[in-house]
């Protein structure tokens, strides 16, 4: 394992736009975010690879879920660019699994009709819908019936179908908000190895909040750390187990000292 | 997640097939009499009712017994006149309701979507919303005349405010996540409106057209016994009280109480169906 440090931070208040290292999908640079006229990012940069999944680690109220609000648009930005491989967020098919699936799915349409929205959105017709439909309940073996309503079914199961949806449209980033965080441990147990599963099988760049550091240090391939507001990169360490990681994974040595380091890295700046 | 059972744990790596969680058993059948509760309160209500006409607490004339009123009340909706009059006043708080429905669902559903413009009209809906419908009739009055159409009118006046009320709050307080789930899956603003706005504004849109019926018949009824009127069931509670016929009072009260709670039962039965995801 290796820890690279944060990006650098220059305080030069117009900077030409540095491109990201190569693999790069998302550059970030320049950030600002105030609330209240109180600064939660200010000129902050960042760049997230390419079809890896990176954990997002932090403080609680650091501004975890702001980030991705920002990055997926919807929150707006007060200042600063970002860019998908180049492109804008208008050019970019992205995906959310919100924490609270509660208020996320539509309760009003039937499960299948909420997972193939994304879809009907992009125009595809119902031959493709359905084909696409398919595919994804053989890859998430479903086994519930998609023709009930959301709140038919249970938590994991409205959690399982909200990532079904979120991964519909083939997106090129899933961001996912503390999306375990509602579930049952077994639930959690279960999504998170098909989360695992579906990103061996597809390789979609995905940003993960979380408040559970074994589970973020588990399903990432870089551990983000932010600090106290206001937010700076606290440090981005690489964890690369290889995949498919299981239980095994979690009594590894590297896998136990990156969540020793993260965990100290978190006290630190939890107490700075 | 109900029942854990160990197989469900998926082991890292190599999932186990999910079983759905099992259902939970329904909850044992409570006592059967239970569900006679519901008649226990009307029953000593009659109980009273009777008790104290024969103790003669109250005079006959003023109070009939209880039995004497439900025959009054059956043999009049079994065709007698009590039922044209029942007939009158049904009909025009259908019609006063269909009005404020088709006109305030709409434009409370317009004004919520855009919040700039439902703010510049907030007071004057508040203001009216606030003020007793039946202190406007004279003006109704003057308007459209001592006619049936003022009686619809000014009811359907009441409703409205209360529908285009509830309707905009619906959107207005539509669930932000929902909105944004639409959003971030690429949903243009009319998408918004149409596949999450209108659907998250159904529930306060029931809620606004159950008050709306019950406001509906409270000002037709109102308007029966003040506006000049030959029919309804207004009309036939100041008759009878003028000539003291109180059986016929009792039984045009009890009517109406009847068509009140049956309007109210019937909108929250549609609600129930319609608003299938209500409170779940
Ligand atoms: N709409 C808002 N108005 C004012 N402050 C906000 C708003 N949204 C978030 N904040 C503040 O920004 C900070 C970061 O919030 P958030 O991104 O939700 O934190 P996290 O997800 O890391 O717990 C918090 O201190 C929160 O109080
Ligand atoms: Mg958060």
């Amino acid at each position: 394992m290796r820890v690279t440090n944060a990006a650098v931070v220059a305080d030069v208040p117009v900077r030409p736009f540095v491109p990201g290292a190569p693999g790069t999908h998302i550059t970030i640079r320049g950030l600002t975010k105030y609330f209240a006229g109180w600064p939660l990012y200010e000129n902050f940069d960042l760049d997230i690879p390419k079809a890896k999944i990176v954990s997002v680690f932090g403080p609680n109220g650091c501004g975890k879920s702001t980030l991705i609000n920002m990055i997926s648009g919807l929150i707006p930005i007060d200042g600063g660019e970002i860019l998908f491989d180049g492109k804008s967020l208008a050019e970019t098919k992205i995906g959310y699994v919100f924490q609270n699936y509660r208020e996320a799915m539509f309760p009003w349409m039937r499960t299948i009709d909420n997972i193939a929205y994304p879809l009907v959105m992009e125009g595809k017709s119902k031959a493709e819908v359905d084909r696409r439909m398919q595919e994804l309940v053989a890859s998430f073996d479903v086994k519930f019936d998609l023709n009930r309503y959301p709140y038919e079914l249970s938590g994991g199961q409205q959690q399982t179908a909200s990532i079904m949806r979120a991964l519909a449209p083939k997106p090129e980033v899933v961001f996912l908000d503390e999306p375990f965080s509602a579930l049952d441990y077994e639930m959690t147990l279960f999504i998170r190895e098909k989360l695992q599963e579906v990103f061996i099988q597809s390789g979609t760049t995905m940003m993960l909040v979380s408040h559970d550091l074994e589970e973020a240090v588990y399903l990432a391939d870089q551990i983000l750390l932010l600090t106290k507001r206001p937010t700076k990169i606290a440090e981005i360490l690489k964890y690369d187990d290889p995949r498919p990681r299981t239980v095994a994974t979690l009594s590894e040595p590297s896998f136990i000292s990156a969540k020793k380091l993260s965990l100290e890295i978190f006290q630190r700046e939890v107490r700075r | 997640m109900d029942a854990p059972s160990s197989e469900a744990v998926a082991p890292a790596g190599n999932a186990a097939p999910w079983t759905a969680p099992a259902v939970s058993v329904a909850p044992p059948r409570s006592f059967p009499w239970g569900k006679l509760l519901p008649f226990l309160g009307p029953l000593v209500l009659f109980i009273i009712w009777d008790v104290v006409v024969r103790a003669g607490l109250i005079k006959a004339i003023l109070l009939p017994p209880p039995s004497a009123t439900i025959v009054t009340l059956v043999t009049g909706l079994a065709g007698g006149p009590l039922l044209t009059d029942f007939g009158v006043t049904v009909w025009r708080t259908v019609q006063a309701f269909l009005i404020a429905a088709i006109v305030g669902v709409p434009l409370g559903v317009l004004l919520g979507s855009s919040e700039r413009a439902y703010r510049s009209v907030e007071f004057l809906i508040d203001f009216f919303r606030s003020t007793p419908s039946s202190a406007l009739i004279p003006l109704f009055l003057l308007i459209f005349g001592v006619s049936d159409i003022n009686k619809v009118a000014i009811a359907a006046f009441g409703a409205f405010l209360i529908v285009v009320f509830n309707s905009a709050y619906g959107v207005i307080n539509a669930r932000k996540q929902r909105v944004m789930a639409a959003k971030v899956m690429g949903a243009s603003r009319w998408q918004i409106f149409k596949d999450v706005l209108i659907w998250e504004s159904l529930q306060p849109t029931f809620v606004g057209l159950r008050s709306a019926v019950s406001m509906a018949l409270v000002i037709v009824i109102v308007a029966e016994m003040f506006i000049g009127s030959e029919s309804g069931l207004g009309h036939r509670i100041i008759d009878a009280q003028q000539v003291l016929n109180v059986k016929s009072m009792y039984a045009a009260i009890l009517s109406a109480g009847a068509l009140g709670y049956a309007l109210n039962v019937i909108f929250l039965i549609a609600e129930k169906r319609i608003v299938h995801w209500s409170g779940r």
